[in-house]
């Protein structure tokens, strides 16, 4: 019933992001630069509301505090220049 | 077709029986529409939807995976939150399928166990259903219950009202299962897991902790039946833990592991997650094993209140208004709640509705006097320990404890 880590690197990779819920329906986020890498990576773990969600309130430190969470607490497996790409994107598109 | 306004006028047959029924109903339109307090971030309330999950009525959806869904505020006009309706809140998105083997009935077990225990089991359902069967009416608050009403914002689920439910449930007591296994005097916390988990093997496992203390109260139960029927899959089926008086986050849905342990558990979701700063809100209820000089882990639910009788913006003809809701608190019970349509310069008492017992949503009703214009109806409960509702914001980093006084505005023609 896990989706193993072999598996979620595959969807990085192929930047697909397969919705786990029978219900979810794509979330369309802006598009500008770095938007593939937010849907390729952000979206393995969990649906892009929760981006939407979460703006514009918040500051471009609080986005790198998110995003680093992420990889730091949550393992997300995120390379630096995809880390780099979503912290950039996130903060011109959905912050205050 | 049972259409959602037909359901709710029923609900409002349970709702007279509370204490407020029979008054104006707003004349909102339910069906399909959704009106979000503006209070919520603006990205939240151009995404969130009225939306069905599988066996659940329309909910409102915050994020769809992990599900993150909260009840309209129409269904807490009965102090029993209907299961369809009930919230539902995953932190990590692997949730197995009802029929996984991990939550059938047929085959769901709980292993008990843990350095702090004389020895292991495992309890099926029927073994658990042999224990001494007890009812508790009791509210599941989500800890980041009206987190998207923080000013300024912060992080997480926005959630609005409805992050909560009440509901009758029925299981053993946590107390009967640990001393089957027999807790050493040496176990300081009861260490809980569900059979969901992360989508990544990295992601840290969403595992919590009770003091023993709390665990071996006599209404903290392994619950198999919510409202008299089983527990919904999205509200932990076959079995979940239920700490009345304390924050859904303790709640551990689709149980499959108990620990007494030695040491203090140190998940992600006990620390850094899910914490309050020390000496900020008025709790009674320590988790001292948990505390460092800075934080403590949230523990019970501060006092609160909502008035659910009429929706924000509802119109209303002038005369006498009877304006109606539910209180709650961390288990002290409600001692009264008060209305006031001046801003909080005076208050006037309210009825209290059907006592379901300490931990269980307590009905309000109170006749307020109506004339053409705006009119601001606000509410504010106290417990049997003096405790009462914040008029300002405490702020706190992850938005929980929201218990600012609640207030509807009435257009009055």
């Amino acid at each position: 019933m896990r989706i193993v880590t072999a598996l979620t690197a595959a969807l990085v990779s192929s930047l697909v992001a397969l919705p786990s819920r029978a219900n979810e329906k794509p979330v369309e986020l802006k598009k500008a630069p770095g938007v593939e890498k937010v849907e390729g990576n952000c979206a393995a773990c969990h649906s892009l509301d929760y981006i939407k969600m979460n703006s514009p309130f918040m500051s471009a430190a609080t986005w790198d505090a998110e995003v680093t969470k992420m990889i730091k607490a949550f393992g997300a497996p995120i390379t630096d220049a995809d880390a780099a790409a979503i912290k950039d994107y996130l903060k011109a598109n959905y912050g205050g | 077709m049972i259409t959602r306004r037909r359901l709710l006028e029923g609900a409002s047959a349970g709702a007279a029986l509370a204490g407020f029924g029979g008054l104006a109903r707003s004349p909102r339109a339910y069906a399909g529409e959704l009106d979000l307090p503006a209070a919520l971030p603006s990205g939240l309330r151009g995404e969130a939807a009225l939306e069905a999950l599988p066996g659940k009525k329309p909910l409102i959806r915050m994020s769809y995976r992990p599900p993150n869904y909260e009840t309209p505020i129409e269904y807490f006009r009965d102090p029993i939150t209907p299961n369809d309706a009930f919230f539902v809140r995953y932190h990590l998105s692997d949730i197995p399928d009802a029929t996984d083997k991990a939550i059938d009935p047929t085959s769901w077990k709980v292993a008990v166990g843990g350095d702090g225990a004389n020895r292991e089991l495992a309890l099926t359902l029927d073994d658990l259903k042999a224990l001494p069967p007890v009812e508790v009416v009791a509210v599941n608050q989500c800890s980041g219950n009206r987190r998207g009403l923080f000013q300024p914002h912060v992080p997480g689920v926005e959630w609005g009202y409805g992050a909560m439910g009440c509901a009758r449930w029925k299981g053993a007591r946590l107390k009967d299962v640990l001393d089957k296994a027999g807790v050493k005097k040496e176990a300081i916390e009861i260490v809980l897991n569900g059979a969901d988990g992360p989508p990544v093997d990295k992601t840290p496992d969403f595992i919590k902790s009770i003091p023993v203390w709390k665990a071996m109260e006599d209404t903290t139960l392994i619950a198999y039946e919510m409202n008299g029927a089983p527990l919904p899959h999205l509200n932990g089926a076959p079995a979940r833990i239920i700490v009345p008086g304390w924050t859904g986050t303790y709640w551990m849905k689709h149980i499959i592991s108990i620990k007494a342990v030695t040491r203090p558990e140190a998940s992600f979701w006990m620390n850094p997650a899910y914490r309050i700063p020390v000496g900020k809100f008025p709790v009674v209820a320590r988790f001292i094993t948990q505390e460092t000089a800075a934080n403590t882990p949230i523990t019970e639910m501060v006092v609160n209140s909502l008035i659910t009788s009429h929706a924000d913006g509802a119109s209303v003809k002038a005369g006498s208004l009877t304006v109606g809701g539910i209180a709650w608190d961390g288990g002290y019970g409600i001692r009264g709640v008060e209305v006031s349509t001046d801003g909080g310069k005076s208050w006037r008492a309210a009825t209290l509705g059907q006592d379901l017992g300490r931990f269980a949503f307590r009905p309000f009703s109170a006749g307020v006097p109506a004339s053409s214009g705006k009119l601001t109806v606000m509410a504010r409960a106290t417990n049997n320990i003096g405790q009462t509702q914040t008029a300002e914001l405490i702020a706190n980093p992850a938005g929980y404890h929201h218990n600012v006084m609640h207030s509807v505005t009435l257009t009055v023609g």
